[in-house]
Parts: C-alpha cells; structure tokens; sequence
C-alpha cells in the first residue's frame, strides 16, 4: 500500500461558492481546486459569474456561503494572511491615473512596507521588464490600453505574490500587446506562481492554461485539460475539394461511403487528425488515383467546446471522459 | 511592525498620494480657496455699509461689519472644502485603484485618513490665505498670540470634524454629482447661525435653529478669540460638537468603506 507522506495544501481550493445580488443569482454552488504552480482559466460568456469568483477569491467581496482556502489560509477568517499572498489584476486598470508610472510604483511597495531603497530598485527594474521606461516619469493618464494594463500587472507584481488573479488580462488589447502579455504570464508560471484567469478567448486559455473551467450561468458546465474538453465535442475531420463531380464520386466510392458531401464538390472524412490516419486517407486516394484539389484538416478548437457547452438551455453539466 | 506602526506607515503613503492629486491638479483647490474670498469681498464692499450700520448703529463703518464677518467667512471655507472633500472621496471610489487596495494587506481605514489628513491640510491652507486677505481689506483682531494659536486649534478641529462626516457623505453618494450635492447645506449653515447677522435679528423658528446648530458656538469663540468678546460656553459646546462629529463621521464611513464595494 502506498501512502502520500506530504501533501503541500492547493494554492486555491473553494467548495460550494454561491453568491446573489439581490434576486439574482450569479453562482450557484462552484467548486474549484487549483494546485500550486498552475494555470487554472475561467471561460465563459459575458454575465457567466467569471468576474464575481475573482472578486470574492480575492477579498474584494463576501461570498454568500462556501468555504474558501487560499495559500493555506482560511478567507473569511483571516483575509488579511489571504491578502498578503495574492496579486490582483482587475478588468478595469487598478491604477492611479494621476500619477506616474514610477510613482504608482512606488505607491504599492510603500504599502508592501518593502522600504524606499528596494521599492525604488524594484520599480526601475520592473519598468524596465514591461518596457515601460520611456514612460515611466509621465502621467498614467496618458498611457495607451496596453502599457496601462502592463503598468497594472507590474504593480500587482510588486511584493512577489505567489498567487495572482488575472481577470481578462487581454481583453482590449491588440495582438502584439496580447502576445506580450502572454509571454509575461508564460514567466510568471515558469517562476512558479500560480494564476487563476478569466477569459472570454478560447485561444488564449488553450494557449495558458493547464485546466479550463466553462462557466454558464453561474455553474461550472464543464471543466478538464483544454485536450479533454476538446474531446467532448465531435467536429474533427478532413474535408477534401475536387475538380469535378467525378473526381467526388468515385472518391465517395473509394471511401466505402464512410465521407458525406458537405456543399457543392467537398467531402467531410471523419477523423481524428492524427498523422497515420491521414495517410491511410491518401493512399486510399492515391491508390484509385483520384485527384484531390485542395485537402483541409479540421480539429475541433476550444471554440466548437465554447459554444456546445454555453448558451440558452445548455446549463447541464457535462463529465470529462 | 506593530498594527499601528503599519496603520500610521500606511496613512502616511495615502497622505503623500493625496497630496501629489492635490498639487498636480491645483484647480479645485483654488476654486474652495476662492468662493470664501468672493464671499468676503462682497460681504465688506457690497452689503458691508448697510449691515455695518444695522448692527453696530449708523456710526459704525465698514470697517467694523469686516470684524464682524470674518469668522462666518473662515467657517464658509471650512464648509466649502468639506464639499471638495466629499467629492474627491466620491472620485476616488470610482478608480480601479481602490480595488487594488482593498486586495491587499494594509490598514484599511489609512485609505480614508490619507483623504481626511490631505484635506485638513488642504483646508488650514485655504483659511491661511483667507485671514490674509481679510487683514488685507481691514480685518483687525486684538488677539495674544495664545489667542491665535486657540483660533487655529479650533479651527484644525472643526475641519477634522466636517472632513471626517464628508469623507462619509462621499461614501455613501451613489455617484459624483450626489457627492457635490449632498454636503451643500453646510455651506448655507453660516448663514443661518450669526456668520453675517445676529441671531437676534431672526424670527423665532430660525433663531431657534442659529442657536443650537454647531456654526454658531464655534463663530462666537472666533470672535471671542479675535475680538475680545464674551465667549461663555461656546468653546467647549465647539468642541463637544467637534468631537462628536469626527467620531460620528469616522464610524459612519469606516462602516461604509467596509461595506462590500458596488459592482
């Protein structure tokens, strides 16, 4: 028999979150667990209850009933210890837009109490890090969308939480600066911080996250590794063009009928995108030597999951697996 | 660090943020500074002849009702920084930044400390430049410097009062606007209180409330400080009515701050 000798405590761990404003309820009983050193991603469309998780994991309001522990801490009775852990990064930029980069800067390690000589070297260098420098000395309020959302990240950097909350990190952001910010997250976790992140981007939880949660209507409706979710949609398949009704027809012949035509002179194959089925498709082909005009793989993306899975009467959870 | 040492360590980063606002963006300051000034000026060079005369009989001069006005003034400022007060704070709780602070571990009251110390700052400067101005159009008190110096801590008081319960009154502002509105009455309190006439001089009903609201004790222990007449019990009903606003208005916004923030 074996036993696990140390368990080091998830970094967040929430069972039974339920919240309502007024008559509306905005969750409705969520689990979550995120081990330490992950990225766990939030998906869901506007109005899902993404935002009021991040608010209530990170302090800013009570839940209505659930326990909630993070970094080992319990949150309604010590949220001052909770606080001390985590880093926040809001969807509405958490800075002072009157003062500078510098000064906001400066802002947060005075109130980290990390002493004016390390706060000062700690925010040259993050400036430095979020290219930010030319800009450092100005007025927050005449920053861009993007260099205000680096700003925000670097203060929330400040303190070296081990825990950071990012709430639509990208979202209005242009794809550079999208880029950008997501080789800064890719940093943080290969420095072993934990991330939880909301997103209404598919791409962008299948590019960070190590586990996704889909978020409807206050429930989780589903929630696994990006490859599992996209296993619980079919949709995966090779669609292949031809000339002429001809060529499709003894294509179709060939393909013992297991192909259905799609419109005009396409054939949709099912498949699993896999290299070796993909060849046995060709040699098929090649072998009745049938000319293919143009060939098209099609796997199914976090996209067919988003819109199986969320959407008017489609609250029932589905498993993994 | 004890709690303390970090509440304290906390206002003070607070103040110093304040205090850039205040100094990058001068024009509200300037403008809480100036409405006491034209209120001044008018009182002594439009109205001064006619109300000089009605209180200290036809012989008085202008010069005189400026003597007389001067502390309603001076509380004028006070009240008008107060409604800035109100909506700096109604302001601020609209930034993002407040979130931030609110997820991170420092003292939670030194939010509202950094507004309530900026502002009494902000404040005694403004009643500094007033007092100037009326020297300068014929103000002459007969004060000790022990006199001054009782006239400064009473006002630093009254200031720390009306800051504390605006600072509540922009917490409790659904919006700005409600902010800029809701503290007006205190800038018309002087007026109702013996700021800029006697209270003998009003019918019953509002005489009655000039008496007994807090403008009218602390004006005639300015005047008494000033001017050298009687003062009785009105400095310590100011300072009953100082303390009881400064408690009043700090438990009322901590309880306000502390409230789940609206989403």
């Amino acid at each position: 028999m074996t036993t696990t000798t140390t368990t080091t405590p998830p970094a967040i761990a929430a069972t039974g979150l339920r919240k309502a404003f007024g008559d509306h309820v905005v969750l409705d009983g969520i689990d979550l667990t995120v081990p330490e050193g992950t990225v766990f991603a939030l998906l869901g469309p506007n109005g899902a209850g993404k935002t009021t998780i991040v608010h209530i994991l990170s302090t800013l309001i009570t839940t209505d009933a659930g326990d909630i522990r993070i970094a080992g801490h319990d949150l309604a009775a010590d949220p001052d210890r909770v606080r001390s852990a985590i880093g926040v990064t809001g969807q509405f930029s958490a800075v002072d837009n009157l003062l500078t980069g510098t000064e906001n800067l400066t802002l947060m390690s005075d109130l980290r109490h990390l002493g004016k000589a390390a706060g000062r070297r700690l925010a040259a260098e993050l400036l430095e890090r979020f290219d930010l420098v030319d800009a450092a000395s100005k007025p927050v309020s005449t920053y861009s969308g993007g260099m205000k959302r680096r700003l925000d990240l670097a203060m929330t950097l400040v303190g070296d939480p081990r825990i950071i909350f990012l709430d639509e990190p990208t979202t209005g952001l242009d794809p550079r600066s999208r880029r950008t910010m997501w080789d800064i997250i890719r940093d943080l976790v290969a420095d072993g911080v934990t991330i939880l992140l909301t997103t209404q981007y598919l791409d962008e939880a299948d590019e960070l996250a190590d586990r996704i949660a889909v978020l409807d209507g206050g429930r989780f409706v589903a929630d696994g590794t990006p490859e599992e979710l996209k296993r619980l949609v079919p949709g995966g398949h090779v669609q292949l063009r031809f000339a002429d009704p001809r060529g499709l027809a003894s294509a179709a012949h060939a393909l013992d009928g297991q192909g259905h035509t799609a419109t005009g002179l396409t054939l949709q194959v099912p498949s699993d995108g896999s290299l070796r089925g993909l060849k046995r498709l060709l040699d098929r082909l090649d072998d009745e030597s049938i000319e293919v005009e143009e060939l098209t793989v099609h796997t199914p993306d976090l996209d067919d999951v988003f819109f199986a899975l969320t959407g008017p009467n489609k609250n029932e959870r589905v498993e993994t697996r | 660090m004890s709690t303390l040492s970090y509440t304290v360590a906390d206002s003070a980063t607070m103040l110093r943020r304040n205090l850039k606002h205040m100094q990058r963006y001068p024009s509200v300051t300037l403008m809480l500074i100036g409405l006491p000034i034209v209120m001044l000026l008018l009182f002594v060079y439009v109205f001064g002849g006619a109300l000089g005369a009605g209180i200290d009989g036809p012989t008085a001069s202008r010069g005189d009702y400026v003597n007389y006005v001067v502390p309603g003034i001076v509380l004028l400022a006070i009240a008008s920084s107060a409604q800035g007060t109100s909506i700096a704070v109604a302001m601020d709780m609209t930034e993002g930044i407040i979130a931030r602070f609110r997820t991170m571990s420092i003292a939670r009251v030194s939010v509202l400390t950094g507004h309530v110390i900026g502002s009494v700052i902000q404040t005694m400067v403004g009643i500094v430049v007033v007092l100037g101005v009326a020297l300068l159009v014929g103000f002459r008190p007969n004060a000790s410097l022990a006199e001054w110096m009782a006239a400064l801590g009473i006002l630093a008081l009254l200031a720390l009062g009306f800051t504390w319960l605006t600072v509540a009154l922009g917490l409790v502002s659904p919006s700005v606007e409600a902010a800029s509105n809701l503290p007006m009455p205190l800038i018309l309190l002087p007026f109702f209180g013996s700021g800029f006439v006697p209270t003998d001089s009003m019918p019953v009903g509002i005489r009655w409330f000039a008496e007994y609201q807090p403008f009218t004790p602390a004006i005639e222990t300015l005047r008494g400080l000033w001017l050298g007449t009687p003062i009785g019990n009105n400095a310590i009903i100011t300072i009953a009515w100082c303390a009881a606003l400064t408690v009043g208005g700090y438990l009322w916004a901590r309880r306000l701050y502390n409230r789940d923030p609206a989403h």
